[in-house]
């Protein structure tokens, strides 16, 4: 197992870095320009300027390596000096992957925005598990029961219903109508004590159920038929036949057994965790990290949406290689070497 | 700092205690202010948005600055320098600022001339990349002559000599912190750019760029009095509906900028009853360019420049005509703005000293003489109902940025276009790529390749004279200059360039306005531009905040120090 792991970790290498050049290759062949959100009182000529001031005079190979350089080596030499206190290899100099709008080092824009992040959209999908495990138990358990079609029809209006609407329905009945919940997530808010706790929770109640009902609906279904091919296994018939207690059958054998190409999907789920919710999070304005590539993208900021989108990929990667162990874990009958 | 701020403004109220007729810096509390494009940096120099340089308005301040009637006021200067009180040279080629006296920079510093000088270096600097250079055009040298003095020489007659340091766009940096921030080094400096020190009513307690800003009430602000409130959150992110919910409806916020809201979702919103939707009209116009040259493909690279030949049928000025006589720009303005636009026959719809009247035919929409205009100028009906002269078809590819407003209006055009023979063919553009000047793109608004095009323009502050140089034959965008060029419509008049060249040696401001006047009359007449909609600025205000004047010839902020809340 040890070497299979090795083994894919140095393959990532050349991966990813085939990843980072098309991802840039993309970026520099798209029609979008950092100077085109500016106002048109800006006459052309001062716009070239800024142009060249960003480097884009520079030939394209030359922009890539930068980036590179900037991000596989000032970047963590970065991180150790902070973490280190330290100031190795002249840090004065270092020239960091720098954002063509906000002129601030990329990384750190990403670092300020994770905790939003990983509150709400971690937590939607850490919620949605929640309902939708014990959801396609119950669902599978009594095909075509009532509970099963309500289930079926949640899980429906969740696959279609795009946030966008989701969103803006619930902030209508829940902040205009009943004035529950906040409609606008306040990213200064620091937890210091109950009152501050209590704040948070409320302000993240509607992001979370708009992103967990999608997150339910999809794992649940999954779940449900997870569940279904297993209860028509042999092995179950026999342990009924051997007296095990109902419970024991369902719960111990049936959805442990179930439950190996959940955990799969959940684990390749998680990166999505990290991208955000770039629809969710405009409707509230939580402004995580979906957010700052949306907006990334509309000012042809491409050094933070070649970084950002590059991050996603290692993410991706990484996720897939341990879904691949987990399941090798979970399952006794994958072996890989 | 929330805390001191609180301190200092109770202990600002105690000691007026006695006056208790004025309200106290720091009385009011908390200020929410939502602009749904996030700011993304607090120097106006490395970032022309209007969302940033609103929320640097909060901080920095200019010498000079526009009311919301669009009149000069100065602000950290003592006075508006003229030819008249001897601080505007008698040649037009210098202008000298006085500072006000005792001015403190919030870090209790004194601002110096110094630190006038220091901003002009900063922005005139090669390769610093500033976005506001133009208001140093024609700049030879900025100077100090003493403490509080700052003298700034043209390498020309400048009649009018009010761009440098006037408006939000242009606020005075403090050397003290910038000096390491010149040229190359500028974007690197984000800990300044992300919280510059300045004179203005809030300093910068936490800056999260694209997201919020916090704010304090600045300690050293030169009206003890002022601001009216301790602490503020400049928060981004959503789009414009949601905006306004905030402030309309839920009343989480106290304002909220640029509303561009479908007319009737707004109307709805404002019967919540928690604030006030308020709009004021600058210089905007949403207008159709009309391409003077022939965009066709077959042309290779010659398409759409002077070297390709004219345009096939758009150079007949009765077509022109007829395509603007049959739009309807009332019904156009009440779709797509409501409050925030009207019709409008020029392409200088303010300040009223400029407008024009001679162009006014184009207000009422009239499709029977449109028809008749184009029967008159031989383009008669063909079999499929499209009107045609010598085998030229009346076939318009009519181009615009992506946005729902003026894909209606591009739907409502084509309809009254297909109603006078002329066939229409829709397309839209991101506005990143439309406006983006990338050389690579042929979906550029420079490049043009299309007949019509539908964009909004506007100048900043209140003269027009940078603005009318747009359509000079120089300024056509070609591969020679690289497409960078602000001629779009590829108008190019020798009288017209006289009437440029006339105005930038002309002061008395009576005579620019006629000369204006001239030269928009000159452009409307010869069709080089269809203006629509003359649009406005759009915001919500709580019910509870008071004081708030919408200015659209500078910041929205403009006089954040004197907003207050109602008892």
């Amino acid at each position: 197992m040890l070497n299979y792991t090795i083994r894919r970790l140095l393959f990532a290498i050349p991966v990813l870095l085939f990843i980072s050049f098309i991802i840039f290759l993309i970026l520099d062949l798209a029609p979008s320009d950092p100077t085109g959100n500016l106002p048109l009182t800006i006459p052309p000529e001062v716009r070239e300027k800024i142009r060249q001031s960003l480097g884009l005079g520079e030939p394209m190979y030359w922009r890539y390596l930068m980036w590179c350089k900037q991000f596989f080596i000032n970047e963590p030499l970065n991180i150790w000096d902070q973490w280190m206190g330290t100031c190795s290899f002249n840090c004065e100099d270092r020239l960091r992957v720098i954002s063509y709008v906000t002129r601030s080092p990329v990384v750190d824009l990403i670092v300020e925005r994770l905790p939003q992040t990983l509150w709400v959209v971690g937590m939607s999908y850490v919620v949605g598990i929640l309902i939708a495990i014990p959801v396609g138990v119950i669902s599978a358990y009594r095909q075509y029961s009532i509970f099963d079609q309500a289930g079926t029809f949640v899980s429906m209006v969740g696959y279609s219903v795009p946030p966008f609407f989701s969103g803006v329905l619930v902030i209508v009945i829940f902040s205009v109508q009943l004035g529950w919940f906040p409609s606008i997530y306040d990213t200064t808010l620091k937890v210091t004590d109950w009152a501050s706790f209590k704040m948070q929770l409320r302000q993240m109640v509607l992001p979370v159920m708009v992103l967990a009902l999608q997150t339910t609906a999809q794992i649940s279904r999954f779940m449900r038929a997870s569940m279904l091919d297993n209860l028509n296994m042999d092995y179950v018939r026999t342990a009924r036949a051997k007296g095990m207690k109902e419970r024991t059958v369902l719960l111990v054998h049936v959805l442990r057994n179930s439950l190996i190409p959940v955990v799969t999907v959940i684990a390749l789920a998680v990166p999505s965790i990290f991208g955000g919710a770039i629809i969710t999070e405009q409707v509230f304005k939580v402004n995580g990290i979906g957010q700052l590539l949306i907006i990334g993208i509309q000012g042809g900021d491409a050094p933070l949406v070649q970084t950002l989108t590059f991050i996603f990929a290692v993410l991706i990667v990484l996720f897939n290689l341990i879904a691949d162990i987990l399941y090798g874990i979970l399952d006794p009958r994958i072996r890989y070497d | 700092m929330k805390l001191k701020a609180t301190l200092l403004g109770a202990a600002a109220a105690l000691a007026l205690a006695p006056m208790a007729a004025e309200a106290g810096r720091g009385d009011s509390g908390h200020l929410n202010i939502l602009y749904w494009q996030a700011a993304s940096i607090l120097n106006p120099y490395l970032s022309g948005g209007t969302k940033d340089i609103d929320a640097s308005a909060l901080v920095l301040e200019p010498l000079a600055r526009y009311d919301e009637n669009g009149n000069m006021v100065p602000w950290l200067a003592e006075s508006i320098p003229t030819v008249e009180n001897g601080g505007v040279s008698e040649d037009l080629t210098s202008i000298t600022w006085k500072l006000k006296e005792g001015l403190v920079w919030s870090d209790g510093t004194p601002v110096t001339s110094a630190d006038v000088v220091f901003t002009a270096n900063y922005c005139m600097d090669e390769s610093g990349g500033c976005q506001q250079l133009a208001g140093f055009a024609d700049v030879s040298s900025v100077e100090a002559l003493d403490e509080r003095t700052i003298k700034i020489s043209f390498d020309k007659p400048k009649p009018f000599p009010y761009s440098a340091f006037v408006g939000s766009t242009m606020p005075i940096l403090q050397q003290a912190q910038f000096k390491d921030c010149v040229g190359a080094n500028a974007p690197n400096c984000t800990e300044q750019n992300f919280g510059p020190i300045g004179t203005g009513p809030f300093v910068v307690d936490e800056f999260k760029a694209n997201d919020t800003i916090s704010m304090s009430a600045n300690p050293n602000y030169r009206d003890a009095d002022k601001p009216s409130f301790a602490s503020l959150t400049f928060k981004g992110g959503g789009d414009a509906a949601s905006a306004a919910r905030a402030v309309l409806e839920t009343g989480e916020f106290d304002y909220a900028w640029n509303l561009q809201v479908d007319p009737t979702v707004l109307a709805e919103m404002a019967k919540g009853g928690k604030g006030e939707v308020i709009s004021a009209f600058g210089s905007a116009v949403e207008r159709l360019m009309v391409n003077m040259t022939n965009p066709d493909p077959a042309l290779g690279d010659k398409r759409s420049t002077l070297e390709g030949g004219p345009h096939p049928f758009l150079t007949d000025p009765a077509v022109r005509r007829a395509l603007s006589l049959a739009i309807d720009r009332a019904l156009l303005a009440e779709v797509g703005y409501g409050a925030a636009g009207k019709p409008t026959c020029n392409v200088v719809p303010a300040p009223a000293i400029y407008v024009s009247t001679a162009n006014d035919e184009c207000l009422t929409q009239d499709i029977a003489k449109a028809n008749q205009i184009l029967d008159e100028a031989g383009w008669m009906p063909g079999p499929d109902g499209i009107r045609q002269k010598d085998g030229v078809r009346l076939s318009i590819l009519y181009q615009t940025s992506t946005n729902a407003v003026r894909q209606d209006t591009q739907a409502l055009v084509k309809d009254w276009w297909r109603q006078i023979g002329v066939e229409t063919e829709l397309k839209n553009i991101d506005a990143a790529v439309f406006f983006g000047g990338d050389q690579s793109s042929p979906d550029t608004f420079q490049k043009f390749y299309a007949d019509i095009e539908m964009y909004t323009n506007l100048f900043d502050g209140t003269d027009p004279e940078a603005y009318m140089g747009s359509w000079k034959c120089s300024e056509i965008p070609s591969p020679a200059n690289n497409w960078l060029g602000s001629n779009m419509p590829r108008y190019c008049n020798p009288e017209y360039d006289a009437l440029v060249e006339k105005l930038a040696v002309t002061a008395a401001l009576e005579e620019r306005a006629e000369i204006v006047k001239q030269m928009n009359d000159m452009l409307m007449q010869d069709g080089a531009m269809i203006p629509l909609i003359h649009r406005g600025s759009v915001s919500a205000r709580a019910n509870s905040l008071q004081g708030v004047k919408l200015n659209v010839w500078d910041s929205q902020m403009w006089n954040v120090a004197d907003w207050s809340r109602a008892e």
